[in-house]
Order: C-alpha cells, then sequence, then structure tokens
C-alpha cells in the first residue's frame, strides 16, 4: 500500500495505521492529512496507532506536527491506541509526544475529540487546564 | 561472544528502514526478547539506519544474533562511508542536531541499548554498533 486511507465521519477525520510505515509514507499522510482538514472543514482527527509496532523520532514528530497543524486549523488532534511497549519505548528514546492529546482507544478517543470541540463552541464552559 | 547468525542489508532507501525494523524483529524474537525489549531494539535500529541514509549517504547494516555464555543477544553494525563526525560527543547530546530534527535518534538508541559504540572520523564515514541482551 503506497497511501493510507484517511476516513471522514461527521466533522472528523479518522486515520488507522495498519502498516509499518516508510518515512516519504508518513510525510505523505501528513499532507494529506493536513490538506483534508482543510477541504473537509473537520474539527477533528482522530489516529489510531493501535496496529504500529514501533514509533520512533520521526512518526513521534509527524505526530506532533499533525497536531500542531489541526490546531492552527482550528481542528484538535487525538491519537489513539498506543501500545504499552511503544509507550514505555519512547520515554527512554526521550520523545514527549507534547501537544499530542492521547485516548486509549477509539471510542474514549471520540469522546475525548467531543469534549475538546464542545469546550472550544462554549467559551463560558471552558475550564483552566 | 559467539555469532550465530548474521545478515548483511542495503539501507539506501526510506524502505530500507522498513526491512532492517523487520529482520531486527525477527532475531530479537528469536533471541527469546520479551515485547518491550523488541521494541526497544527495533526502535534503535530505525534510529541509526535514518541516520546512516541522512547523513551517511547510504550505506549497510549488519544484523546478528550472538551469544555470550548462556546470554542471548542481537549486536546491529550500521556503517557508511559518509562524511564522518567531527565531534562524536556532541552528536551523542539530547538535542544536538544538524539536520532539523530532533537530536534523539543517537542518544535515544544509546540509552535503548545495552552496549553502544560510535566509530567515525571526518571523511571517514561512520559506524556504529549495539547490542541489547536478554
Ligand atoms: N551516520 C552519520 N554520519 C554523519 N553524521 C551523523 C551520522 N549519524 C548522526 N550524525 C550526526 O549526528 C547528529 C545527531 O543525530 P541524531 O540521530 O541524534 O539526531 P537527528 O538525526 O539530527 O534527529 P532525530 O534523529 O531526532 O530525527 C545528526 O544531526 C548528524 O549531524
Ligand atoms: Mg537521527
Amino acid at each position: 500500500m503506497d497511501q493510507i486511507p484517511i476516513l471522514k465521519i461527521g466533522d472528523c477525520l479518522l486515520v488507522s495505521i495498519q502498516v509499518d510505515m516508510h518515512d516519504r509514507l508518513a510525510l505523505q499522510l501528513q499532507d494529506d492529512l493536513t490538506n483534508k482538514i482543510v477541504t473537509s472543514r473537520a474539527r477533528g482527527v482522530m489516529i489510531d496507532i493501535s496496529a504500529l509496532e514501533i514509533v520512533d523520532s520521526f512518526i513521534g514528530r509527524m505526530l506532533n506536527n499533525i497536531a500542531a497543524m489541526s490546531k492552527v486549523l482550528d481542528a484538535v488532534t487525538v491519537v489513539v491506541g498506543m501500545r504499552p511497549a511503544v509507550a514505555i519505548t519512547l520515554v527512554e528514546l526521550g520523545l514527549a509526544l507534547t501537544g499530542v492529546r492521547t485516548a486509549l482507544n477509539v471510542d474514549k478517543g471520540l469522546e475525548l475529540i467531543r469534549h475538546l470541540i464542545d469546550d472550544e463552541q462554549d467559551p463560558d464552559d471552558r475550564r483552566e487546564e | 561472544m559467539i555469532v550465530e547468525k548474521s545478515e548483511t542489508l542495503p539501507v539506501r532507501v526510506s524502505e530500507d528502514v522498513v526491512r532492517v525494523r523487520q529482520l531486527v524483529r525477527v532475531h530479537a524474537v528469536k533471541a527469546g526478547f520479551s515485547l518491550v525489549d523488541q521494541t526497544k531494539i527495533v526502535t534503535a535500529a530505525s534510529e541509526i539506519a535514518r541516520n546512516t541514509i541522512d547523513y551517511g549517504g547510504g550505506g549497510e547494516a549488519r544484523i546478528e544474533s550472538v551469544t555470550l555464555g548462556i546470554r542471548k543477544g542481537v549486536r546491529l553494525t550500521f556503517s557508511d562511508k559518509g562524511p564522518g563526525i567531527e565531534d562524536i560527543e556532541r552528536a551523542l547530546r539530547d538535542g544536538y542536531t544538524t539536520g532539523g530534527g530532533l537530536g534523539l535518534g543517537l542518544s535515544g538508541a544509546k540509552r535503548l541499548s545495552n552496549e553502544f559504540d560510535i566509530q567515525s572520523a571526518p571523511g571517514q564515514g561512520t559506524t556504529v554498533s549495539l547490542a541489547r541482551w536478554k
């Protein structure tokens, strides 16, 4: 496969990474997602990495970039399903996924996205973090 | 240290990094590594393989299943004939990068390994070797 599919569900984009991505594929996904956020006016992006056996500095940077980009485009990004072994390794690698919101699974991810979007739409409701 | 099996892969294009990751995984599984230990050495391999391409202009990876007494391990050697590293200590610092990266590849791979060594000098290419034991 040489493209990662992006699904649109309501005002959310859903990406499930099912292959061991080489770097060019990761960069392409980053570009595709950014474009799709604009053209689809999505408010939320969910990236499912439950099939990923490793996250190295390159994939980590891609996730950080997507989160930062979506923020600029007024959308929230949530990364879901990181395997425990991957999380442990990321910490030792020294990679902090700052700015990337995470959730345990797709259900919790959707919940978090709704919550984050609703918070933004209703400023009076917004709590300080 | 006894080398039970040794395989060499080219490291020239980004698909090669994926192939290196997959073969390192095979060796780590055979050595009986836990899932976390597999993940650590595969991640370290990915970082160093990418450096071999990005900074070394390509090279090769030797992936070995090794034993030391009753201990099993995986040893990796990445070599290139690129420009070399002028100041190895500085390159190993968290956050140091000349390529717009995060500067975590070398330092992170070192943390993820039990043994780690860099042989490099300007104009002499670079050889990074690392090992992890069960
Ligand atoms: N094989 C190599 N040949 C020449 N220079 C290298 C080689 N590997 C690493 N370096 C130098 O060491 C620096 C640090 O490498 P390191 O992998 O830690 O960070 P990075 O590749 O810049 O960023 P990151 O890996 O976090 O994306 C590189 O920026 C480069 O200058
Ligand atoms: Mg690197």
